[in-house]
């Protein structure tokens, strides 16, 4: 059974978008570098930009905020965080399955900092009857979040408004649970208020989800933990919001990781496949591919045996594991 | 990992060599502590010569941060000198390269902190 991981939302701290000169910029990028490729009709430049052009010129890394999206095939719908990003999936579960279809959701909270709830009053489906919504976590205020910003003066519609039945439920981490045909565990991390990374377990598939997370390499305890969640992970999806440099000096205690930090982690614990998320805003798609590439050639440099491959989330990533 | 050291002027090039990894860095940062701290006592301007390193992780990176951090604290001196390619690779990566005044080679690094440490380096060896 093929399992896919959708991205929905990737931006850390707010969503961003691209600026009318980002825009230009791309295009005078693009028109420079067709030079001489004999672009004349629609179909040769479109396959062109496909399959030759630079990806930080042809495609956005995307400004929603984090949301991510775990599917078996099986017609359950399982959700990391409640980002900016679940509008699109919303949209997007409206578009394949009709209005009128009555679904569940299963979402997973890593935590309730803003970024990561704030899609929640413009997802569709939960203004929908018939629809289940039920949404975990360790936090034990995550509905009093859900509603307060839906509250006068921040949002017209009360979340008593929304139509689709809403559950929550507080999960214990360290302690598995069978949710949605995935076995799931959660790891406090540290991150101010605290978050929770997830491991989640199906067919002998692992994916681990650890956004806002500060991991210190230096304390011994936190290296042997989080190495154990990670460990032989398919795929991790990891907070590498800042440079190494930033993270142990201006930013430290700010809760979020580096690549430098992220490969380490995950040639430690064995894993396969680094998916850095949680990109920072101030960051242009330039610039998050210049991390991309400099991340991918330190797997290189630090590598002992086993190549763990390196992506970059963008929204509309799509990962078959 | 023990730091060897070479003493010109007012400056003390450190120099470590091989990995500094999870494994020796508890050593770099001890010696290096000591190095911090005597060189605020002496008025030492510090040099860390890193031609015999081939590799250094982040634990090691925060190691130096937590050096240069008490040093400007301290109103001292500390800069790099002669990164081997890939180690110079690990600094840009990490940006660290923007944490630390990084030079070719450890007599443009004592140019930079003392001239008096550059004419003691020149005199010993014979320029």
């Amino acid at each position: 059974m093929a399992l896919w991981v959708t991205f929905w939302g990737t931006r850390g701290s707010i969503p961003v978008s691209l600026d009318c000169a980002s825009i230009r910029d791309k295009l005078a990028g693009a028109i420079v570098a067709s030079a001489g490729k004999g672009l004349d009709t629609q179909e040769k430049a479109r396959t062109w930009v496909d399959t030759e052009l630079d990806f930080a010129i042809s495609h956005t890394f995307g400004g929603n905020s984090a949301c991510v999206q775990l599917d078996a095939g099986d017609g359950q719908y399982v959700l990391c965080d409640l980002g900016s990003g679940v509008r699109a999936f919303g949209n997007h579960v409206f578009s394949r399955d009709g209005p009128a279809t009555k679904n569940v959701f299963h979402v997973f909270q890593s935590h309730l900092h803003w970024d990561h709830i704030m899609g929640f009053p413009f997802f569709g489906p939960a203004y929908v009857a018939g629809n289940k919504i039920r949404i975990y976590g360790c936090h034990p205020n995550i509905e009093e979040a859900l509603r307060r910003q839906q509250d006068p003066p921040s949002f017209p519609v009360p979340f008593d408004s929304l139509s689709a039945s809403i559950e929550f439920v507080t999960l214990q981490p360290g302690r598995s649970y069978d949710i949605a045909g995935w076995s799931v565990t959660a790891r406090l991390q540290s991150h101010s208020g605290d978050s929770y990374g997830y491991r989640f377990v199906r067919e002998g598939r692992i994916i681990v989800y650890s956004t806002d997370s500060e991991h210190r390499l230096d304390v011994p305890d936190e290296v042997e933990g989080a190495a154990a969640f990670f460990a032989d992970a398919d795929l991790v999806i990891f907070d590498a919001m800042y440079s190494l440099a930033d993270a142990v000096s201006v930013k430290e205690d700010w809760g979020h990781s580096s690549n430098v930090v992220a490969v380490e982690l995950c040639q430690l614990a064995n894993a396969k496949h680094l998916v850095l998320f949680h990109h920072e805003p101030a960051n242009n798609d330039d610039r998050i591919a210049q991390i991309w590439r400099e991340t991918v050639r330190y797997e290189e440099i630090s590598r002992t045996d086993r190549v763990l491959r390196v992506s970059a989330a963008y929204d509309g990533l799509e990962i078959e594991l | 990992m023990q730091l060897s050291q070479e003493r010109y002027g007012d400056a003390l090039v450190l120099i470590p060599v091989g990995r500094v990894d999870n494994t020796t860095t508890d050593a770099l940062r001890s010696d290096l502590q000591r190095h911090v701290a005597s060189s605020h006592k002496n008025g030492d301007r510090l040099v860390l010569d890193f031609s015999k390193v081939d590799y250094i992780s982040s634990v090691g990176l925060r190691v130096l941060m937590l050096a240069a951090k008490q040093v400007r604290e301290q109103g001292g001196a500390i800069v790099v000198a002669a990164l081997q390619p890939v180690v110079r690779e690990i600094f840009e990566i990490s940006r660290f390269n923007l944490v630390f005044q990084c030079f070719g080679t450890v007599r443009e690094a004592l140019g930079k902190v003392s001239a008096n440490a550059q004419a003691a380096y020149d005199s010993a060896h014979g320029a």
